[in-house]
């Protein structure tokens, strides 16, 4: 009864979309006088060829895959959580507030200690909008897009007259204590015979990320949560009749989200920065939709397009620092991959779906 | 009659949606001044046969031919042209228009409203008396009765000029009563020389009215014969493709305990209108009690306050314990835990998660039972197992628990619900249209179904807006109207003609012609709605 098998749904249609998008990025170039190959070849050799791209690659990726995985696991309950920035925000704070105010005596405790503070903070945001949504009906693309702003401002003032050390100058906290440092992939992966991922902001960090895409895949296929999550996201009414509360499954579901969201801090705050900066989360928040939506909300699909985000990312950076490219571009290509995976999403299915039908017809 | 041309011939009609062949080379031929029946099955494709003459949807291929023409209908305009009329399922009006305005929609003359509408007005009032299809020009939609409605759907088509009708599903929303007046409407067209299409399911309604009937079957029609040389029993054959039992055999009722009473029960909606006003009723072991009414009276309210999520106002007892109607403990998961299964109304929105497989459906609400769950996590292997035994006692077809749920026919998916909800051995099961959109070879299964839990000496009650299937499963029939039960009867003591008027809010039989009465209770009804909500 299927139009066409799963594995072209899931492979075959993003990847047709994914090489639209490359292919109108290289008329793009190609109209403000570069060469598109050059700059492919740039973008590869930048950030796949050499492990300290990759490094950088991975550390981008592992933003997206915590708020790509966000995103997912609220789609599934049909919230659109875009609150992802703000609640990385939070969960910034949250890392640096353990990391400075607890004496921790190794790494692995504080990450542990960080994680469930970025975790908790995060989720914290995310519960206000939750509450408004479960309870009041408010629109959570509406509130969790405000608390963006609220969270900016709320950093903002934190660290200018609350955190930031007497003396300086820069709006930022002191840096965290050497104990919090997490090892980079330079530090597990290198020997002095074989240097690997050399200055790359890569971290440990990048375990968690692919430990919480296990963990969200057992909660939402495995879990009565996720089951009861699911059924409230395809339909309320039918949640209610079941006896699932749509109360209280958006909240949960808000409050792991929001954890989702935080934990990408533990990266950027504790893994690379080591101390809380402004603007941290560099828009990782708004990416995880795209990475959710190229990903189909399957953990599989959100660490795959989290780690194509990660490769424009960086090959972008090398685009800007080589050629005359301007690091806009890296936008414009973002863009079209967002346009083509997602909004244009039936433009490439239906076509398909009519070709694999003739081809099921050619046979029978 | 023979040599006259058919009003409208239809030659090798195909048309395919994806994989789904929805028509295979129909080919029909229309008398002129008959009523022809088509009947089918949900999704036999008598609904996009329909919709391709009256130009919704482009046929595959084929010809049409109307007065002996051959006609391209790209349009729904050109069906106009054609002098076509459609009466929709769910009408096509702006409710908050007047009659007269409804009517000119989209037939004005000019630029100036005035002239058409006095002209309509005019012509109005002539088909009223021809065919007595009177409705008030300046009432305004929203305030007219369901079957006042479909009245003025009719003046639109007639108004249009059409010669040809074609009535889809019209008697899905009217009492017994205004579906008799709807009948004599289409005598007197029929009488004038118009043509008639009825589309239904329902085979009492072909025998009744039709001059000649075509079934289709899975996308093609199978037969078409004189309505006067066939019978019900044939016809059914005809639509499933082999025979069927329209009767249900069932031994009387041996009623036990009162298992479920319920007193006073009261619901107003978030718009401020009573949905329930005063609902008192008890529930016997080993009986069905049919709840009878026009879809809107508030059954569904009924289903969804014992079904535990809705809230309401009055006492149920559920085996002399009285149940939370509101708060935390008024959830579909306490209702279960007491002892209440309920097949919804709405399979598609409420029973079932359509892109679930069936396996995750055979389950819902029933998933927190211990034996489904394996630690933290849900014990999917025994969930597949237990639902494949479901599935197989339940003669679910196929019998494949991996398919989503919205790849199973209505039947199918009926059967899968209903499984769910009678295996986990409820006390009292809530049954809402048991057989809305399920195809005549289930309903058979289902209301056998129905009538061995009943023999087990489980409590059932039953919601159905189709009379015959309550005549056939009820033990005690109740008559809803506007959130009230007008009284109840013994099954075996009561006839179509009782009913239908209590249905219509009448318990005293007026004599005579019922439409005035009906009309002045409707009338009330809509009136009082309408207070409340302003």
């Amino acid at each position: 009864m299927d139009k066409m098998p799963a594995w072209a749904d899931a492979v075959l249609v993003p990847l047709i979309s994914l090489i639209l998008a490359a292919l109108l990025s290289a008329l793009v170039i190609v109209a403000i006088g570069e060469s598109p190959i050059e700059a492919l070849k740039l973008m590869v050799e930048g950030a796949l060829m050499r492990s300290t791209g990759w490094g950088y690659t991975l550390y981008y990726a592992t933003n997206f895959i915590f708020t790509g995985l966000a995103v997912s696991v609220a789609f599934h309950a049909g919230l659109f959580n875009i609150g992802g920035e703000g609640q990385a925000t939070l969960g910034g704070l949250g890392v640096a507030l353990v990391c400075l105010y607890l004496p921790w005596p190794h790494w692995s405790l504080a990450l542990i200690g960080a994680s469930l503070g970025a975790a908790v903070f995060g989720a914290l945001w995310a519960l206000i909008p939750a509450y408004f949504q479960a309870k009041r009906g408010s629109h959570i693309v509406i509130t969790t897009i405000m608390f963006n702003f609220i969270a900016a401002a709320l950093l903002n003032y934190v660290l200018v007259n609350l955190l930031k050390p007497v003396g300086t100058m820069d709006p930022a906290s002191a840096l965290f204590p050497p104990a919090t440092h997490l090892p980079t992939f330079q530090e597990m992966f290198s020997s002095p015979e074989s240097p690997l991922f050399r200055g790359a902001p890569a971290n440990i960090s990048f375990f968690l990320a692919l430990i919480a895409c296990v963990v969200v895949w057992l909660l939402i296929w495995r879990t009565r949560l996720g089951y009861e999550i699911r059924a409230l996201g395809h339909s309320e009414s039918a949640a209610r009749y079941a006896g699932i509360s749509p109360v209280r499954i958006i909240i949960v579901t808000m409050l792991i989200s929001g954890a989702l969201s935080g934990l990408m801090a533990v990266n950027t705050t504790m893994g690379e920065s080591e101390r809380l900066l402004m603007n941290a989360t560099e828009g990782a928040g708004f990416i995880g939709i795209a990475v959710a939506l190229m990903g189909r909300n399957h953990p599989l699909g959100v660490l795959l397009a989290a780690i194509l985000f990660g490769f424009l990312y960086q090959g972008g950076a090398e685009l800007a620092l080589w050629t005359n490219i301007p690091r806009e571009l890296i936008v414009v290509i973002q863009a079209l991959v967002i346009l083509f995976t997602g909004a244009l999403d039936n433009m490439v299915r239906i076509p398909l779906e009519k070709l694999f039908l003739a081809m099921r017809r050619g046979n029978t | 009659m023979t040599d006259q041309a058919p009003a409208i011939e239809l030659r090798g009609i195909s048309k395919a949606f994806g994989p789904v062949q929805a028509n295979k080379d129909i080919s029909i031929r229309v008398m002129p001044g008959t009523i022809h029946g088509i009947i089918g099955e949900n999704g036999a494709g008598k609904s996009t046969l329909m919709s391709i003459l009256y130009g919704f949807y482009k046929a595959d291929a084929g010809e049409v031919f109307i007065a002996g023409k051959k006609t391209e209908i790209p349009d729904s305009q050109a069906a106009i042209n054609a002098g076509i009329g459609m009466v929709f399922q769910h009408f096509k009006l702006v409710q908050n228009f007047t009659v007269l305005e409804n009517v000119i929609l989209g037939a004005e003359e000019g630029r100036l409203l005035r002239p058409s509408l006095s002209k309509a007005r005019g012509a109005l009032k002539k088909l009223a008396e021809e065919y007595e299809l009177s409705v008030d020009p300046d009432a305004l939609v929203q305030d007219l009765s369901v079957g006042h409605q479909q009245r003025v759907e009719i003046l639109k088509a007639l108004y249009r000029q059409a010669d040809i009708l074609i009535l889809d599903e019209p008697t899905g929303v009217l009492t017994p009563a205004e579906a008799d007046h709807l009948f004599r409407i289409l005598d007197n067209l029929r009488a004038e020389g118009k043509t008639i299409i009825l589309i239904t399911h329902k085979l009492r309604e072909i025998m009744e009215i039709t001059d000649t009937v075509s079934v289709m079957r899975r996308g093609e029609m199978t037969a078409t014969v004189k309505t006067a040389e066939t019978s019900p029993e044939a016809l059914a054959e005809l639509m499933v493709g082999r025979k069927v039992l329209l009767r249900v055999d069932k031994a009387p009722a041996r009623p036990g305990a009162k298992l479920l009473e319920i007193e006073n029960l009261r619901l107003t909606d978030e718009t401020g209108v009573q949905r329930l006003r005063g609902i008192s009723l008890d529930l016997r072991a080993g009986e069905v009690l049919g709840i009878a009414g026009v879809a809107g009276n508030g059954q569904s309210e009924l289903l969804e306050v014992l079904g535990g999520y809705g809230t309401a106002t009055g006492i149920v007892r559920v085996n002399g314990v009285e149940i939370p109607l509101s708060g935390t403990g008024c959830t579909g998961q306490a209702r279960r835990a007491a002892g209440i299964g309920h097949v919804p109304e709405d399979r598609h929105h409420d029973g079932l998660i359509l892109p679930y497989t069936a396996w995750e459906n055979a389950c819902f609400g029933y998933h927190r039972d211990p034996a489904f769950q394996k630690g933290i996590l849900m014990n999917n292997a025994a969930i597949r197992e237990d639902a494949k035994g479901k599935m197989e006692r339940f003669d679910v077809r196929p019998p494949n628990p991996n398919l989503a749920a919205r790849n199973f026919s209505g039947g199918n998916q009926q059967k899968i619900v209903l499984a769910r909800e009678i295996e986990h051995n409820p006390d009292i099961l809530l049954i809402g249209q048991p057989t809305r959109g399920v195809d005549i070879g289930a309903i058979e299964f289902i209301h056998q179904q129905i009538i061995r839990l009943r023999n087990q000496g489980k409590a059932i009650l039953l919601v159905s807006v189709e009379l015959d299937e309550i005549f056939s499963l009820s033990d005690r029939i109740a008559v809803m109207f506007d959130g009230q039960i007008m009284g109840f009867r013994d099954a075996a003591q009561t006839d179509q003609r009782e009913l239908g008027l209590m249905m219509a809010g009448i318990t005293q039989d007026p004599g005579g012609d019922p439409l005035a009465a009906i009309d002045a209770t409707l009338a009330a009804k809509e009136a009082r709605e309408a207070a409340q909500h302003g």
